[in-house]
């Protein structure tokens, strides 16, 4: 539970923390909330020689409209992006699941980039961005791209990120349709045993929680839906082609039957709200 | 002597606690907290194999790291023990150890075994340096599973000739338990698991040994229970005079029994702060403490009843596996016998068999975890008496009250033995019932059923009595416990007519101070705020047997309130000598001792204090000072009893339960201060609950336990639990002058078997019977797709498909 030394340095703007991880992108690692990467360190599993601190920097922190699209800088706490009017309205499946992850005191020190940069495949709020059909943008020396969400988580804790890129903004379609968003877990506190968002609003979109390894489309349920299948049928296929992890918590046959179930759960509970 | 009812002193008012300003602000200082400057720090290096031959441990790199003092192997310290780790209670003549010392020399036999300490000057560098230590193993195969190293499939010492370390039997009549196997209308046989259990205390444990300058005296800092009997232990163990050690129990974070006990790393602090006569630290991590600490339960159990046609028990056999773990820690293999005489719980039956068996596997040692035995036994007799309660079509209340022992045969001589104290069974039942609105909730339930809801709500009741108060000494005598069930106590009055108390008891979270200076408030007429308690240092409180086992107030919660008694006895003396009276003429009201009939001829409990300092006018051969010390050993244990009604939504898709409602009836005699009594049944639900839906030690095949993190070993939180109902009857306990028994384990007892019996409750319809603990999601998932596929589903709550 004690990491292994390294040297700490706060980044003062994201030129600095950018230019920072260039120095050595492969032995850097930035700093946000810290809950993902500092418990990888306790248990040594992480040993980055330098910590690049972008916690304060405060013109990441938003929640805004921008076009068609809302905006979300990537250092927005999770409970600042649960409470947001903005999201509210116009991503309410995204505030939803932002006020899900953890509990109180994660909420109050995680961020949604870190989130999502992370790329875990039990993390509630990538699911959510894959099903809004969000995009990420990040910054590296030769400046700006956009990722769109589903392009982005490669691997087990691997996105398209290159080592020296700082994830800066979540953006998400605004979204008028139905949402929902199921988390299975034993307790109030815990990871997604299995997890849903579902998006219906003409196409659906479905992504599932710890079904993979990575946060993933359920392709074969939304394919079912596209062709006109009832959310029964349709949720019938939700672990068509995947490899469900196994752990202390469930078998991966027991998590294929939750995806089933929490899939036409999601639905009809997504179809029911859009009314 | 009697208590005050509530209304005329403090005794039975809900005072708050006045512990918990100083734990609730951080103000309290637990051992980590504590700032002992040039402090070492010790990191364990520890077994990554269940089972291995220690071929070599390679120091040399470790040592030349940076802040590095020392390293040692076994071998290093074998020549520093008098004596090997300590068990109190070998519970049979034959009953066999393996060689168990803080450091393993030639084998390990768990994940988590000490091979080799690095002391640094830091923890950091202590740590790196343990990274460091290269140990060669010899991998040898692992004895894991209970029932397969009952069989001595494997060896999990190899110096040992079996597993099997005890057979510790109980069947006082052989035939009459045949006879009424051979003549019964109905029996059930039974097997439960009890799985293993991770105490899990909030503070993790921790010790910190400061050797005195001069005289060679060693202060050990512990995260304990027990102070006194760590003293002794480590006197014998370490070879250190008794007399040289004062042992201090600072604040302590929970112990559950998990701190009831001797651990290496106490030891080898002692250990090398004598050798290297520098402060030697050790705190635990919680990964290390989940490998590091006894676990709990790990039984299997069979049991059997014998009924008559109307459900009437007339015989229990209980035979039980016990998971001795590695080695026998300080009580390990009594743990299943304080259990022993339960297995027919609340139920009057004529014939009684026990037996068990403690075997050794490759896992960490079990030993003492609340209730220790009792609810193992409450579990397996409540779950059996619903499974013949669904035999014979009888509602598990009916079940119950055709075999209750009836109120008029207490005290009651139990078929195993024991002699119950007092108990009204029916009236805990009766309003457990009444507060859960039982029938409303079998309306519900047949709603529920009949609508085809996918959400069914089961009731599970758990009817039980269980013995703590531990213990008369002469009973621990036959049960081969090597030290007495006593406690000591001194009552004091300072010159001012300030009040302190001394007590043997040492409190880890059970608001002893504010229970004891309530008893001694109400017997010297004082405010409970003038009333101190101090505890938990062998140099204040030279004699204790400290707390576990419910035991403080009945028996140490006792000794206070004799002493007081003395003290006003001596009072009253020095009063008679200064008002011209006759002792007896005087009475006790309001912090005065008065004559009877003329009050205003008194003198101040304050003043008699005083004058008993300043000794100038004592009655001929009276010493001065008030002040007086009893040491009390109870005459039996003390029998606490209730209802408690679980009230579970179980998903029938995905196999979740859910706790909805939950109602606790207890009775534990009289009560000092029912919001304390609150917070113990509370809590104590919580940590059955846990065990019934939750929490597991879980291994993987190679004997590495995987459930090392509060992320993965699953203690419920609010979150997860209702608000519950509690109620309370009062018997009070003959067995002590003050007619209390003892709540701190009930909770505990009561819940487990509740909420299972709640589940199987909602499932049995569905042909689902029996479930494993912890009833996870996927348990219910796969014993009701189980069911569906055998077609096992019954129209009726009759019978069942096991």
């Amino acid at each position: 539970m004690i990491p292994a030394p390294f040297e700490y340095r706060r980044a003062g703007s994201v030129d600095e923390a950018v230019a920072l991880l260039a120095e050595d992108p492969d032995e850097r690692k930035l700093l946000a909330g810290g809950h993902s990467l500092l418990p990888l360190m306790k248990l040594r599993l992480a040993t980055p020689t330098v910590l690049v601190d972008v916690g304060r920097l405060a013109e990441l922190s938003y929640v805004r409209e921008d076009g068609d699209h809302v905006a979300i800088g990537a250092l927005t706490r999770h409970c600042d992006l649960e409470a947001a009017p903005v999201a509210r309205e116009h991503a309410p499946l995204l505030s939803h699941v932002a006020g899900q992850v953890g509990d109180p005191q994660v909420r109050h020190r995680g961020t949604i980039g870190g989130s999502v940069a992370h790329g875990d495949p039990a993390s509630d709020l990538p699911a959510a961005v894959l099903a809004l059909g969000g995009s990420f943008v990040v910054q590296g020396p030769q400046g700006h791209r956009e990722l769109a969400a589903e392009d982005f988580f490669q691997g087990f804790l691997e996105t398209a990120m290159a080592p020296d890129e700082m994830l800066t903004e979540i953006r998400v379609p605004k979204s008028g349709g139905g949402w929902a968003f199921q988390k299975f877990n034993r307790r109030a506190q815990d990871w997604a045993i299995v997890g849903v968002a579902a998006s219906v609003n003409g196409s659906s979109r479905v992504a599932l929680v710890n079904m993979g390894p990575t946060p993933l489309r359920a392709r074969a349920v939304e394919a079912a839906l596209a062709a006109g299948a009832s959310a029964e049928e349709a949720a019938s296929r939700a672990a068509e082609g995947l490899e469900p992890p196994a752990d202390v918590q469930a078998s991966a046959e027991y998590r294929a039957h939750l995806a089933r179930v929490l899939v036409r759960r999601a639905l009809e509970e997504a179809t029911a709200r859009r009314g | 002597m009697t208590v005050t009812a509530a209304g005329a002193g403090v005794v039975g008012t809900r005072l708050l606690r006045r512990e918990d300003p100083a734990l609730l602000s951080g103000e309290a200082r637990y051992v980590d907290d504590l700032a002992v400057p040039g402090a070492l720090h010790l990191v364990m290096v520890r077994s990554p194999h269940a089972h291995a031959r220690i071929v070599s441990v390679d120091l040399e790199a470790a040592r030349s790291m940076p802040g590095v003092v020392a390293a040692f192997s076994g071998v290093d310290l074998a020549g520093q023990w008098a004596a090997p780790m300590p068990c109190a209670w070998p519970v049979t003549e034959d009953m066999v150890s393996p060689p168990h010392y803080p450091l393993a020399v030639e084998e390990t036999a768990y994940v988590g075994d000490g091979v080799a300490v690095v002391v640094a000057a830091t923890r950091a560098q202590a740590q790196d340096a343990a990274a460091a230590v290269d140990v060669a193993y010899e991998v040898l195969p692992a004895a894991l599973d209970l029932e397969e190293a009952a069989a001595d499939r494997v060896a999990a010492h190899s110096a040992l000739a079996s597993n099997r370390s005890y057979t510790w039997e109980l069947t006082p009549d052989p035939a009459a338990v045949e006879r009424a196997f051979a003549e019964a209308a109905v029996t059930v046989s039974e097997r439960y698991v009890q799985q293993r259990l991770i105490p899990a205390a909030m503070e993790p444990r921790g010790v910190c040994v400061v050797p005195q300058p001069f005289g060679g005296e060693l202060v050990v800092y512990s995260a304990t229970q027990i102070p006194h009997i760590l003293r002794t232990m480590v006197g014998v163990t370490a070879g250190v005079p008794e007399s040289r050690l004062r042992i201090v129990a600072p604040a302590v974070g929970g112990g559950f029994g998990s701190k009831l006990n001797v651990y290496a790393e106490e030891l080898l602090c002692v250990v090398l702060a004598r050798t290297l006569r520098r402060p030697v630290r050790w705190n635990e991590e919680r990964s290390e403490g989940a490998v590091a600490t006894i676990h709990g339960r790990g039984q299997v159990q069979t049991i059997e009843l014998a009924a008559d046609a109307d459900g009437k028990v007339t015989a229990v056999r209980a035979r039980i596996l016990a998971d001795m773990g590695a080695y026998h820690q300080l009580v390990t293999p009594g743990i299943p016998i304080l259990g022993a005489f339960l297995y027919h719980g609340v139920y009057d039956v004529a014939a009684y068999s026990f037996e068990c068996i403690g075997v050794f596997t490759n896992k960490t040692p079990t030993d003492a975890y609340r209730g220790a035995g009792r609810p193992e036994a409450t579990y397996a007799i409540e779950r059996a008496i619903d499974a013949l309660g669904r035999r014979l079509g009888l509602d598990p209340v009916e079940i119950r009250r055709r075999n209750f022992i009836a109120p008029e045969r207490f005290p009651y001589t139990s078929s195993a033995g024991l002699v119950f104290d007092s108990g009204e069974y029916a009236r805990a039942l009766d309003m457990a019932l009444e507060l859960a609105g039982y029938g409303d909730l079998r309306a519900e339930q047949a709603r529920r059923r009949e609508h085809g809801d996918r959400r069914l709500l089961g009731i599970g009741l758990s009817s039980y009595v269980e013995m703590c108060g531990l213990a008369p000494s002469r009973v621990l005598a036959s049960l081969r416990y090597a030290a007495g069930g006593w406690e000591a106590a001194t009552v004091r009055m300072l010159p001012t007519g300030k009040v302190q108390v001394v007590s043997g008891a040492s409190p880890h979270g059970q608001g002893h101070v504010t229970s004891w200076s309530m008893i001694v408030a109400d017997k010297l007429g004082v405010s409970p705020e003038d009333v101190e308690v101090l505890h938990s240092d062998t140099a204040l409180s030279p004699f204790g047997m400290d707390t576990y086992g419910s035991r403080s107030l009945s028996v140490g919660g006792t000794a206070i309130a004799m002493a007081a008694d003395r003290v006003v006895d001596k009072a009253r003396l020095l009063a008679a000598h200064q008002l011209e009276c006759a002792p007896e003429d005087l009475e006790l009201h309001g912090g005065e001792l008065a004559v009877k009939g003329s009050p205003t001829r008194s003198v101040a409990m304050g003043q008699l204090a005083f004058d008993a300092f300043t000794a100038h006018d004592l009655p001929e051969g009276m010493e001065p000072n008030l002040e007086a010390s009893v040491t009390f050993d109870p005459t039996n244990f003390t029998f606490p009893f209730g209802t408690h009604v679980a009230v579970v939504e179980v998903d029938t898709e995905t196999g979740r339960v859910d706790l909805v409602r939950y109602t606790a009836v207890d009775d534990c005699g009289n009560q000092i201060n029912p919001l304390i009594v609150d917070g113990q049944v509370h809590g104590g639900i919580a940590q059955g609950v846990g065990q019934a839906l939750w929490e597991e030690a879980v291994y993987d095949a190679a004997g590495n336990l995987l459930t090392t993190g509060l992320g993965d070993y699953l203690v419920p939180s609010a979150c997860e639990l209702p608000s519950f109902t509690v109620g309370r009857t009062v018997t009070p306990s003959p067995s002590n002058p003050l007619g209390v028994k003892g709540i701190g384990e009930a909770g505990t007892i009561a819940s487990t078997p509740a909420v299972v019996n709640a589940v199987i409750d909602a499932l049995a319809p569905l042909g689902v019977t029996d479930l494993d603990m912890p009833v996870t999601p996927e348990r219910v998932w796969r014993a009701l797709e189980g069911a569906a596929r055998s077609g096992a589903g019954i129209p009726t709550s009759e019978g069942g498909a096991a």
